[in-house]
């Protein structure tokens, strides 16, 4: 996971911001503006905040925040929710406040003036207290409170000459009236700044949805594109660096077991140690009996096992198990089995992700089920929920565990989940499990449909759940359209003419 | 640090009527010329009853905290109170004066 190497003349400064200095390989272009542009409730304050608390707390660095907008009182008590206290840092000359804040009582303006005051007390901030590091918060407020925009301008720009003969890496916010527009108001950009980063708070299908983009790092290297972030009260921004993840794990030829015998056998003796399985199939057809059983096989070898469900709760799960002979209760009590309940829309998805990464990096598992992806896809977007399964996989790959999710198709019969168009292509194996209607009963059928990187058996195969647990059984030879979700059962004798079809078209 | 007002003009015996605090960073052309209107404009409307600080932020730049001096000259009224200020050169007298709440002298102007 670690970043190309910025070119020589250029260095970074790490912000300590979790996931943001894999995604601008390195942090911050030390002793340069980076500007911060975003709407409203974006979170540029608190950004601009977390760059000084990241830089106190990770390296003792001190910073200065200047503030044009939001009172220093006010920032204070808004930050302490992040566990980021202000006040004790200002008494250890940690963190030091310019308050540029508009006055209360009333200017009036009689001649001409330039902005000099202000860059006297942020020189002064710096030089006093050592500073590496300088958030100005937010520049808009300046503009309107100033009639004289080109005296702000130049002030600005001259700001920005001041802290980089001063060595210091600054972030500076501006407002946005778009998320897609124009960079900033006022043009900020064009005169301030060699580096823009971007946050973005879209609102898709009635769900927030919150961005970071770094648009420009002049002479230096970054990611592209939006990546996903969420503020986690008591820790700040964490950024999600989807795709700035690194396909870099080794794969496994180990084969574990997936807790069925049969199904081991189908897919060519059993899963690979760091493959992810999706299984899909319609309601009851045996998903959380697949998930429990590969719990199950798991804590059998000796591996730790964690399952995420999102659809049950823990009794019910428990009771399910039990119904096929397996003591989760017991599991859990010897620590090799986690259970995670939890209700999707208790969180976004980017909170999901965050707290199963804290779950997965406290309990060290060997395999990981989820039960069901397609419960956490009603809670987010579908760009969203692609970029979700894309972080989770490529964690659990780099941990180098096992995984199983399933997903439920909408219709009884047959038929494909969006769940599984957005991450079929991701996952290693796909398993099907299909019910088939034939001569006015329901029964059911398992096929393997991918097995990344090795043979398996390409059967439809028939099978029962008693309170054993699952037991696969013989293909099903005389039935057709099972996946399309249109079982048509061929008479034997209709089997024996298209053998002799074949034979005969193969003779000629 | 010890505050040392760069110049003290027309001090008063006791407590001055009027104290007046001007801001400026160094000697430019707007801080000489906001000087030079804030004293002609004293003399003129409050003669013998205030009394004028000038802080030279170059010098002194904490000493722009506590009145969070942004723009440059910045004139403020700290008695009598409330506080009021006056950002710019002082160029135009009649903002001036509407700023420190001064009424022009009966008959001088309209």
């Amino acid at each position: 996971m670690t970043s190309p190497k910025p070119p020589a003349g250029i260095s970074k400064r790490a912000t300590g911001i979790p996931g943001f200095d894999l995604i601008s390989n390195g942090g911050l272009p030390s002793s340069r503006t980076t500007l911060v542009s975003g709407s409203a409730g974006s979170a540029k304050t608190v950004l601009a905040a977390q760059f000084l608390a990241a830089g106190i707390q990770t390296s003792k660095e001190p910073g200065v925040f200047v503030t044009f907008e939001e009172t220093a009182a006010d920032i204070r008590a808004n930050m302490l929710g992040f566990g980021w206290n202000i006040e004790s840092w200002e008494r250890d000359r940690l963190w030091s406040f310019v308050d540029a804040s508009p006055p209360a009582d009333a200017e009036v303006v009689s001649g001409s003036y330039d902005f000099g005051g202000l860059s006297a007390r942020i020189g002064h901030a710096v030089r006093s207290t050592g500073a590496k590091r300088v958030a100005l918060d937010s520049v808009g407020a300046v503009f309107s409170q100033f009639a004289d925009h080109s005296a702000v301008r130049r002030e600005l720009y001259r700001i920005s000459t001041l802290l980089k003969s001063y060595e210091v890496t600054a972030l500076l916010t501006a407002e946005r009236t778009a998320e897609y527009g124009e960079i900033a108001r006022m043009g900020v950009e064009e005169f301030v700044v060699d580096n823009v980063i971007i946050l973005r708070n879209n609102l898709e299908d009635e769900k927030r949805r919150r961005t970071i983009e770094i648009l420009k790092y002049r002479g230096t290297t970054h990611q592209k594109g939006e990546f996903p972030f969420t503020i986690i009260p008591g820790e700040g921004i964490v950024v999600i660096p989807i795709s700035a993840l690194e396909l870099k794990q080794k794969s496994s030829d180990m084969r574990i077991t997936s807790g069925n015998a049969t199904l081991d056998e189908m897919c060519g003796g059993g899963f690979f140690r760091d493959s992810i399985v999706l299984v899909s199939g319609a309601t009851g057809t045996g998903k959380t009996l697949t998930v429990t059983e590969f719990m199950a096989g798991g804590v059998a070898k000796g591996e730790r096992c964690l399952l995420f469900a999102f659809e049950e709760s823990r009794e019910q799960l428990f009771r399910n198990a039990a119904g096929w002979g397996i003591d989760f209760a017991r599991m859990e009590r010897e620590g090799r089995l986690k259970v995670i309940c939890e209700y999707p829309e208790v969180a976004g998805l980017e909170d999901h992700f965050i707290s199963m990464r804290e779950a997965i990096s406290r309990f060290r598992p060997n395999r990981i089920a989820v039960d069901s992806l397609s419960a956490l896809e009603r809670v987010s977007t579908t760009k969203g929920f692609r970029e979700f399964v894309i972080s989770l996989t490529s964690l659990m790959k780099h941990q180098e565990t096992a995984g199983l999710f399933t997903s439920t198709t909408p219709t009884l019969m047959g038929g494909t989940s969006v769940t599984e168009a957005h991450i079929s292509t991701i996952t290693d194996s796909i398993i099907l499990l299909r019910y088939v209607e034939m001569f006015g009963e329901m029964r059911r059928g398992v096929t393997v449909l991918k097995m990344r990187g090795s043979m398996h058996d390409k059967d439809i195969r028939e099978f029962t759940i008693d309170g054993a647990g699952m037991h696969i059984g013989r293909p099903f030879r005389d039935v057709t359209g099972i996946l399309v979700g249109n079982p048509v059962h061929i008479a034997p004798a209709e089997l024996e003419r298209l053998d002799h079809l074949f034979r005969e078209a193969g003779g000629s | 640090m010890s505050r040392e007002p760069a110049r003290k003009a027309r001090t008063v015996s006791t407590v001055p009527e009027w104290e007046l605090r001007l801001y400026i960073a160094g000697m430019t052309s707007k801080s000489v010329a906001a000087f030079a209107n804030l004293t002609r404009i004293c003399e003129e409307h409050l003669k013998g009853r205030y009394r004028i600080e000038v802080i030279d932020l170059l010098k002194n730049p904490q000493l722009a905290r506590g009145d969070q001096i942004l723009a440059l000259p910045t004139l403020v009224r700290k008695v009598p109170e409330p506080i009021r200020k006056i950002i710019g050169d002082l160029s135009n007298e009649e903002r001036v004066l509407v700023g420190l709440d001064i009424r022009p002298v009966q008959g001088k102007r309209s």
